[in-house]
């Protein structure tokens, strides 16, 4: 613990000394990132696999291929991000100049978390870094190999004196949350997002909060069959072909009109078994659960008799090699865990409605989810998500994939989070966008003054509402 | 009506869960979300501060002893403002913005649509007692939220004449005000709110930061700091004593978070600065201030008494050098300055809020033109500064732009204030005082002056609060910006599906780099 405190100091004096906030250094740093994944790619597959059992493409399209994207275009828009912007101003103004001007917090702390060991650890920091502030970033324990790689590599293709990478668990987790922050990017479970808002209240530190929650699918029917295969494609990869569904925007259940749930669970198993095989427990594309802790959660999820008796696909599990297969359950109790809990597994629950529009309201009378998901053609039920629902954001026939999109902000709302990042909105999260009046020192407006009287309100009154001839005619005293 | 009577009752838990349900329901029909209901609030709210102007500038006097020309430029005018930008500009607010897609979410279209948040708490403050709980809420209802509105106890007849015009002007089904105090303002906190938006002082602000963690609840703070006022010598001294002294005594007399804290000087230029504002004190409230009417009281014997005691301490005593004159009957403090204050008196501990103003020298360019090292002893101006002498300079023309740069990092290891002032014609020293120091906002040659301006965000940052309001950023601040992504149907690469293979892996990096070739080969379905 005495390190931690040198290390910190350390990182105040980095930010102190004002080299953080040269473009120089941003650019720096973010070609070390982007050297740093091109030449250890196949460690950080490695990594991956050692820890979630990940196969390497699923590690490059969602975490490795991510980050390049997003480093490129950080180094690519930099010039931009850092621009002083310039505002209008009203005439009343006048001579004046105003203009915002984005300066980085200063030093900040980043928790990462377990299912995207480095896609959540690393595009926090590109925005951090982008935006010219030191860094600490606390990988997750639970990834140790993946947290790992990051503790030694980190050090050695970027500024060890002002981004570290300081691992461990909770009572690590603790003692860097009594430290004095000017921002704190949390990622993770609502449990530990409240103990890191209480921790924040002591300095009056912002706080990002990336959660997760209960993701719907609404699944409405489709009558050609080339939308029938994408879109069953789109809804399987992006539940069980996201990390074995441990993933905060993965699918967590879908909703479907009763009449046509047969027909999505018979395209669903078939879907299935091209993704993973007759014996799925053999396949290497579908990632493995984190630990036992997590493996014995949805384990009981499933052995309540209830739900049990729900499943109509798969249920097999392997507790030795952490594996569980991919599971469809027809209408398991809404009040069971697997309906009330976030998943976070490849547990897959259809719920059916008696009309696909019933969906919006059974959203709503949950918690708000990091993100919906609806399948449809219908024009008139996605106008309706959009303005009858609330959520982190709204993917229509597809899933997961707004992750990759850089020019909407992804974050959540409500029991979901606050704050967002991706792209320029990375930037942002760690930026004080401070405003700059400058005015001209020519001669001032007497009646801005005391002692009043009421000459001076009236032409206050003009001036304000931008009656110039009003002001005019009461100037001259031709007016009250 | 209704509110009349509730606000005579006791309001415990009870009521403040009441109040939540019935709130939640109104927001749950839908009311909120139409661009009529939004326009309907505005222009009634609008209707609040045109037709009882009178009552306002009578409460708000009752209260502060304000003069109705300041009460009128800092609060009316401002509020008028803020609603006719609102009404002005709330269709383009409420438009969805399109956004481009890139390569890697081809085919597709995406948006971000503003939605509200939900059910909105503000709590106002006492020193502009009206604007600072009716402006915020104007950006809660713009954006569409159900607001309970909690007025500052501090000021009774602002409180009680915001729940008469409230109730009677807005729609009572989603905007509320409840009065109180701390038990009040506890109650409400204990409820779950989908954003909290507070006015106040760091000290309460931590309570109300404290109370929504539980919750997982963003909140916006608007609190305050010491903000300084760095005064260069090659300046236009009239306009600029107008605008320091008009930022400090014309805000409700100090009591404001962005009026000016204390001021930093060169020793040379102090003396003329401060005749220079002793004249313009006298020219504005006479020789004897406590007989003036165009100075704001002090808001109760509290605030009073914590006055008098940053002049009390034993460690500023020789230091008043204009002013000091009190009436504790009346809540009259009449303009105060002091010189060369010590860093670690309790003065320059905390932040003023009153006609108190020090005065702080760093040293002069003018040393002996001998080779003698100049000597830089200033113990007024805190740890960071060295003394003894400093190492001799080339030509010992050390330049004013040497010297009050150096008070910056002064400035910034007390914390980041909501806002800083620079007076100065030299470039260079405009250019490092924007760079280096972080403020909420900045404002050059002049004070307070960028709160009115509504297309600059206006907020804090670091100990001064977080999250910024006024025009767009209002209605940004009560707003979720929702992602919508629309993907098409027109192909995909099943590279991005299992079962994956090195082929796959191939085709992913093209796709994600951006690669055209790669996407071609997607669209075709290549597999």
């Amino acid at each position: 613990m005495r390190d931690l405190e040198t290390d910190l100091e350390e990182l105040r004096e980095s930010y102190t000394s004002g080299k953080t906030k040269e473009a120089s250094w941003r650019k720096s740093q973010l070609n070390g990132l982007l050297t740093l994944l091109k030449e250890k790619e196949k460690d950080i597959f490695n990594a991956l696999e050692h820890d979630l059992g990940k196969h390497y493409a699923e590690a490059y399209r969602d975490e490795v291929g991510t980050l390049t994207k997003s480093v490129n275009l950080a180094l690519s828009s930099l010039k931009d991000w850092m621009a002083v912007k310039k505002a209008k101003l009203p005439l009343p103004a006048f001579p004046s100049t105003a203009k915002v001007f984005p300066e980085p917090l200063g030093v900040v702390l980043i928790f990462s978390t377990w299912n995207f060991p480095f896609g959540l650890s690393l595009e926090p920091l590109i925005g951090a870094v982008a935006a010219g502030n030191a860094v600490v970033l606390k990988p997750s324990e639970l990834a140790p190999a993946s947290s790992s790689f990051l503790a030694t590599n980190i050090s050695t293709y970027l500024d060890k004196k002002a981004v570290k990478v300081i691992e461990g668990g909770q009572v690590v987790g603790e003692h860097l949350l009594s430290y004095k922050w000017d921002k704190i990017f949390f990622t993770g479970s609502t449990r530990v997002a409240r103990a890191v808002l209480t921790a924040a209240v002591k300095h009056i530190t912002p706080v990002t909060l990336e959660l997760g929650g209960k993701c719907p699918a609404i699944f409405d029917s489709f009558s050609s069959s080339w939308d029938k295969e994408m879109v069953i494609k789109r809804v399987l990869g992006g539940k069980f072909g996201t990390c074995a569904g441990q993933a905060c925007i993965g699918i967590d259940y879908i909703l479907v009109q009763e009449g046509y749930a047969p027909t999505l669970v018979e395209l669903l198993k078939n879907g299935t078994v091209k993704m993973f095989g007759e014996n799925p427990k053999e396949t290497k594309s579908m990632a493995r659960i984190i630990n036992k802790q997590h493996f014995s959660r949805l384990k009981n999820l499933l052995d309540d008799p209830s739900v049990k008796s729900c499943i109509v696909h798969g249920g097999g599990m392997d507790e030795h090699n952490l594996f569980i297969e991919p599971t469809i359950l027809m209408n398991p109790p809404l009040e069971a865990s697997i309906m009330t809990d976030e998943i976070f597994g490849p547990l897959l629950p259809i719920i059916t409605l008696k009309k696909i529009e019933d969906s919006i309201g059974f959203i709503n009378s949950r918690p708000k989810p990091l993100a919906i998901y609806a399948f449809t053609r219908n024009e008139t039920l996605q106008k309706r998500i959009v303005s009858e629902t609330s959520s982190g954001s709204v993917t229509f026939n597809d899933a997961v994939i707004q992750y990759a999109a850089d020019t909407v902000p992804f974050g959540g709302v409500g029991e979901s989070g606050f704050g967002s990042y991706h792209g320029k909105f990375s930037f942002d999260a760690f930026t004080h966008e401070k405003p700059i009046l400058s005015r001209a020192m020519i001669s001032e407006f007497w009646f801005r003054f005391p002692p009043w009287n009421d000459n001076k309100l009236a032409l206050t009154k003009k001036a304000y509402s931008f009656d110039y001839f009003g002001f005019v005619l009461v100037l001259l005293g031709l007016k009250k | 009506m209704a509110v009349d009577s509730e606000t005579k009752k006791v309001f415990d838990a009870e009521a403040a869960a009441s109040l939540m349900k019935d709130l939640r329901g109104s927001y749950a029909s839908g009311r909120t979300r139409s661009y009529e209901w939004r326009v309907a609030q505005l222009k009634n709210m609008m209707k609040i501060v045109d037709d009882h102007e009178q009552d306002i500038l009578d409460a708000i006097r009752a209260d502060l002893c304000k003069p109705d020309q300041e009460a009128y430029i800092a609060e009316i005018s401002i509020m008028k403002s803020s609603c006719l930008r609102a009404l002005g500009e709330l269709h383009r607010w409420m438009k969805p913005e399109k956004v481009k897609t890139s390569v890697t979410t081809f085919p597709s279209s995406a948006e971000i649509v503003s939605e509200p948040l939900g059910v909105i708490l503000i709590i106002g403050a006492w020193n502009f007692p009206l604007l600072l709980s009716l402006d915020p809420a104007i950006g809660a209802i713009a954006a569409g939220n159900a607001v309970v509105l909690k007025p500052s106890e501090l000021c009774p007849a602002t409180s009680s004449l915001i729940a008469k015009l409230v109730g009677k002007y807005l729609d009572s089904s989603c905007v509320r005000v409840v009065e109180g105090a701390v038990a009040e303002t506890s109650v409400l906190l204990e409820q779950k709110w989908d954003k909290i938006f507070f006015t106040g002082s760091g000290r309460v602000g931590r309570i109300v930061l404290a109370a929504a963690a539980k919750h997982l609840t963003p909140v916006t703070l608007e609190l305050g700091g010491k903000c300084p006022v760095v005064v260069d010598s090659d300046i236009n001294l009239p306009v600029a004593i107008k605008r320091i002294a008009g930022g400090k005594w014309t805000s409700n007399n100090g009591q404001a978070c962005i009026a000016p804290d204390y001021v930093i000087t060169t020793k040379d230029f102090a003396p003329k600065l401060i005749d220079a504002l002793k004249h313009q004190l006298e020219a504005w409230y006479g020789k004897d201030p406590l007989e003036s009417k165009d100075l704001a009281h002090i808001v109760n014997s509290h605030h009073f008494d914590r006055l008098l005691k940053l002049l009390d301490d034993d460690k500023v005593s020789g230091k008043i050098i204009h002013g000091g004159q009190r009436d504790k009957a009346n809540l009259k403090f009449a303009p105060t300055i002091l010189l060369d204050v010590p860093e670690d008196s309790l003065i320059m501990g905390e932040e003023i809020f009153g006609p108190l103003l020090p005065i702080l020298t760093v040293s002069s360019s003018d040393g002996p033109a001998s080779n003698e090292p100049v000597k830089r002893f200033v113990p007024t101006v805190g740890p960071l500064f060295q003394t003894g002498s400093l190492f001799r300079r080339q030509n010992n023309n050390v330049t004013f732009v040497d010297k009050l740069e150096e008070c910056f990092d002064m400035i910034i290891s007390r914390g980041k204030p909501l806002a800083a002032y620079l007076f100065t014609n030299n470039k260079k020293l405009k250019e490092k005082f924007v760079k280096t120091v972080s403020a909420g906002g900045l404002v050059i040659n002049d004070t307070v002056l960028h709160f009115a301006e509504k297309t600059l965000p206006f907020g804090g940052v670091g100990e001064s609060g977080m999250g910024s309001y006024h025009g767009k950023f209002s209605y940004d601040n009560f707003s979720h910006r929702k992602s919508v992504l629309y993907k098409g149907f027109a192909g995909d690469a099943s590279a991005r599906y299992p079962p994956y293979s090195d082929r796959k892996l191939k085709l992913l990096k093209a796709l994600l780099s951006g690669s055209v070739i790669g996407v071609i080969l997607a669209l075709v379905g290549w597999s």
